[in-house]
């Protein structure tokens, strides 16, 4: 149980990073030349992670599956990035960015791993506005900030609802200008199947070409898995079609442990499931949170439509259960109350599984305001919508016309309805203060590890956390690694662990392909979607988790004996890519139920319906459950847990309130 | 809904290529045309015929992964919108529809509808950037930037890189993509230092990729699913008009 080491550094937590970084051992220029580093991924912590370490010196070569590495899921982030840099004078600092985090993370992250985090938040918008990302500004030229969830202060900067695509266009073109230097080789539509280790440590990947299903072998010094989140695993989620596990999994499988695998975000604001069809969900940003009230009918089958329910007949739930924080409350306990209501009959829509998002009372609001600006006295109820409807417009264009798209409803006019979906995994690949997992020289970064969010992630973390651990943390924690490596000559191709790890890798897709079977793979990804939706998704519980452990282990045979896939392995395949990577979240789907059911306690994303408190809170167990499960891959279905204890110093964990 | 479609099918880059011609019935209005095309594949599969292959990834119009030519238009018959936001209601039932790749030099064809547009990334390795390492930055408030300068700069970079521009242009012209990068980096002050060259790196990347010139007919705009405007080709015209002057 003692095999893990989070390596934080002795001494004050405020100290602790300004420490690490002066005695850190450096690798003199000259040695970097000579060093070459993989990075799978080129979201915002694999760009941003290769483009530095290229900066750096070091030979970077640089893997995504899509046709280019500005395509990567960070592109769809919508509402924006936090940071403490107190711009607003509303009381922020380092320190309150690291305990709402903290606290927000239902008291399961490290606090050396996260007071790091809000350390370096500062620079990153430094960074970006330097490479030019155009965050939104103020008259005077400044930079706007609003709220997100889980927080009292403004300090979210954003681009419209366009955050993640900026930040990530600025990581992809500090990317693409060491390309074009040839310091980064770049290998788009390549997916990684497996990592090389030669004598334990990891020296390479397998990675296929997937335009001409050749594979190939890489050799690096270190390799750094930026590869995202398993959200995928629901079938349904706000991931893009080509999210996976893939890398991560197979890391898992070669000696990483997986940490908090069942610590998964549902999203409060999506837009709802509107039949069978359905291939993916659509987020609608937390921000609207900030301009938008949630309700339902006070009336259980209330048949009026939304505007002609007078207001003393709606339930605002959320402003009512908690008024602290209102509609604000962190994802976790929006997601829940929306779900009780639900459950409860007061649904709205068709499907009766959806709650209004309504902006008409901010509208007026604005309209207020703008009406004062322009000195228009008594104005009318019209010309308050439509100067309101202007504001809107400017901070949330982009998702209002999308929700009119996907649903064919206006929002200006009607409230959206919305509903929880699946969006992020705080779990991931257990590693430590330097974000290297429990293989040597093998790193993860971004969504991909399991690091700083605890069980629940506030919003706009998500970004600060992926750009933190690619162009802030990562350039010095690897030198720890690499300078005791620069005696270690480049491992030729041939090595024998190359060939034998390639063999396996071909003898997994000429599986596949042989099987012949009756079923897309589609069939069987919506299936095991299905049960962890319902068994390990927002609420869970001991009889379904069990229930769900074996139904994913009959799928996963069912599987291997009956998927068809067409085509062939030598080419363009994309049946053949989605079930490479069904295949993984088959055996990941059942780590989660497991994980879910050997933490009785209620944490963040992670609700047992055992353990709640009279009034549906989360009830945690801090005595038996203060820590990081790390799971360590025994065989396909059996894993031995080790645990890495969390030592809480600086913040004392207490019940999580919003009220 | 019943339909027929008419795909282009193309095995591989050497392959010619030719339509086949598909019956799909059952399509409800609901569906978005991605997911039209998601049942056809799984029906396809059921008849053991290779799906249709075409690039997709976010399906929320922002990755600029998802690249159709619907009835002759770049992403459809929306305005404003990438293929993966179009939706079924658009069409009527019993309509045939048309679906074809981007069709550009610039752009070969690497199965079915997907095409390489690696291109778009050697334009920005070129100069589509700021020079600026990690951990040079001064504090981010200390360049204040008039707010009409910032949104017009934003306006510029919300281009998605999905290439409707290219497939829309007579002339295969890559102009409105590559003016969005320099248009969103001439209006800040971080982009100054770098002016000039970023125009003429820029420009001679994309003639050596084989985009054609801009001659001008808007079309680029018109089909845009972000709206980048044609304005912005006109300012990259004068960047590198200015930027030759100088030299």
């Amino acid at each position: 149980m003692t095999k893990l080491n989070s390596k934080i550094p002795e001494g004050e937590l405020q100290t602790k990073w300004t420490k690490y970084k002066s005695s850190v051992p450096l690798v003199n220029p000259s040695n970097k030349r000579n060093i070459e580093i993989i990075v799978v991924g080129s979201g915002l912590a694999g760009a941003s992670a290769a483009a530095s370490l290229a900066e750096l010196g070091y030979k970077v070569k640089c893997f995504c599956f899509q046709d280019s590495p500005r395509r990567a899921h960070s592109i769809a982030a919508q509402g924006g990035i936090n940071a403490a840099k107190n711009y607003q004078n509303d009381g922020d600092s380092v320190y309150r960015l690291f305990y709402d985090t903290i606290k927000g993370g239902d008291y399961r992250s490290r606090e050396g791993n996260v007071h790091r985090l809000a350390e370096v938040s500062s620079a990153i918008i430094d960074q970006c506005v330097a490479q030019g990302v155009p965050f939104a500004r103020e008259y005077g030229g400044y930079l706007d900030n609003r709220s997100f969830g889980g927080t009292q202060v403004q300090r979210t900067f954003y681009a419209a609802g366009q955050t993640g695509q900026q930040l990530l266009l600025g990581a992809y073109s500090a990317l693409e200008r060491q390309i074009g230097k040839g310091s980064v080789t770049m290998h788009s539509r390549h997916e990684m199947l497996d990592v090389v280790l030669v004598d334990g440590k990891a020296r390479g990947i397998i990675a296929r070409d997937l335009v001409s299903g050749k594979l190939e072998r890489h050799f690096g010094h270190a390799v750094l898995l930026c590869t995202g989140g398993y959200g995928n695993v629901f079938y349904l989620s706000t991931n893009a079609m080509g999210c996976n596990t893939t890398a991560i999994w197979k890391a898992h499988k070669k000696g990483a442990f997986f940490g908090n695998p069942c610590f998964t975000q549902i999203h409060p604001t999506c837009i709802p499931v509107s039949g069978d069809h359905q291939s993916k969900l659509t987020l609608m940003s937390e921000s609207l949170r900030n301009d938008g009230r949630i309700w339902v009918p006070k009336a259980k089958g209330e048949t009026r439509k939304a505007n002609e329910i007078p207001e003393e007949e709606r339930d605002y739930f959320l402003e009512r259960r908690y008024p602290a924080f209102g509609n604000l409350v962190p994802r976790d306990v929006a997601s829940r109350a929306s779900k009780e209501r639900c459950d409860a009959g007061y649904g709205v829509g068709g499907s009766k599984m959806a709650v209004y998002l309504d902006f008409a009372f901010n509208t007026l609001r604005y309209g207020r305001i703008e009406a004062n600006k322009h000195n228009i006295h008594n104005p009318s109820k019209e010309e308050l919508v439509k100067l309101g409807r202007e504001v809107i417009k400017e901070k949330y264009g982009n998702l209002f016309e999308m929700y009119e798209k996907i649903t064919g409803e206006n929002p200006y006019e009607v409230p959206m309805r919305i509903y929880p979906a699946a969006h992020y995994t705080m779990g991931g690949l257990w590693v430590d203060y330097d974000l290297m997992t429990t293989v040597p020289g093998l790193y993860t970064l971004g969504e991909a590890n399991f690091s700083d969010h605890g069980a629940n992630r506030l919003g706009a973390s998500a970004l600060m956390q992926g750009l933190a651990d690619g162009y802030f943390v990562i350039p010095y924690t690897i030198g720890t690694y690499l300078s005791q490596d620069i005696r270690t000559k480049a491992i030729s191709t041939d090595h024998e662990a190359f060939i034998e790890t390639e063999k396996k890798v071909q003898e997994q897709i000429d599986k596949l392909m042989n099987i012949k079977g009756t079923k897309s793979v589609d069939h069987f990804h919506k299936r095991l979607g299905k049960i962890m939706w319902d068994k390990c998704g927002m609420g869970r519980n001991e009889k379904g988790l069990t229930e769900a452990i074996s139904e994913i282990r009959a799928l996963r045979e069912e599987f291997w004996k009956d998927v068809r896939i067409t085509g062939a392995q030598n080419e363009l395949n994309p049946e053949l890519e989605k079930a490479m990577r069904v295949a993984d979240f088959l055996e990941l789907g059942e780590l989660m139920c497991k994980d879910a059911l050997h933490r009785k306690e209620s944490c963040g994303g992670h609700f047992r319906e055992e353990y709640q408190t009279e009034e549906g809170e989360a009830k945690r167990d801090d005595d038996n459950f203060t820590y990081a499960a790390a799971w360590e891959f025994k065989n396909v279905g059996e894993w031995e847990l080790n645990k890495e204890d969390l030592n809480y110093q600086v913040v004392h964990p207490s019940q999580r309130s919003y009220k | 809904m019943n339909l027929t479609l008419k795909v282009w099918r193309q095995k591989n880059k050497n392959d010619k290529g030719g339509f086949a011609t598909y019956q799909v019935d059952g399509i409800s209005h609901e569906m978005s045309f991605l997911e039209m095309f998601d049942v056809l594949n799984e029906r396809l599969i059921q008849k053991n015929e290779e799906p249709i292959a075409f690039d997709h990834d976010c399906r929320e119009g922002i990755c600029g992964m998802c690249s159709m030519f619907i009835n002759g238009r770049a992403h459809g018959p929306w305005t404003r919108t990438t293929v993966c936001q179009l939706h079924m209601r658009a069409f009527k039932d019993g309509e045939t529809i048309v679906i074809e790749p981007w069709r550009a030099k610039g752009f070969p064809v690497l199965k079915d509808l997907m095409v390489d547009r690696s291109a778009f990334d050697r334009i920005i390795a070129a100069g589509g950037f700021v020079s600026v390492n990690t951990g040079n930055a001064q504090d981010a408030n200390c360049l204040p930037i008039p707010k009409p300068d910032a949104d017009e700069s934003f306006s510029a970079a919300a281009c998605i890189g999905c290439g409707a521009c290219v497939a829309s242009c007579k002339n295969s012209s890559a102009m409105l993509f590559v003016s969005a990068k320099v248009s969103q980096l001439a209006l800040l002050p971080q982009g100054q230092v770098e002016r000039k060259q970023r125009a003429l790196d820029m420009v001679a990347q994309m003639d050596a990729e084989g985009f054609g010139n801009c001659t001008n007919t808007g079309s680029c705009e018109a089909e845009c699913p972000k709206g980048i405007s044609l304005t912005h080709i006109a300012r990259l015209n004068r960047e590198y008009l200015l930027a030759n002057v100088l030299e």
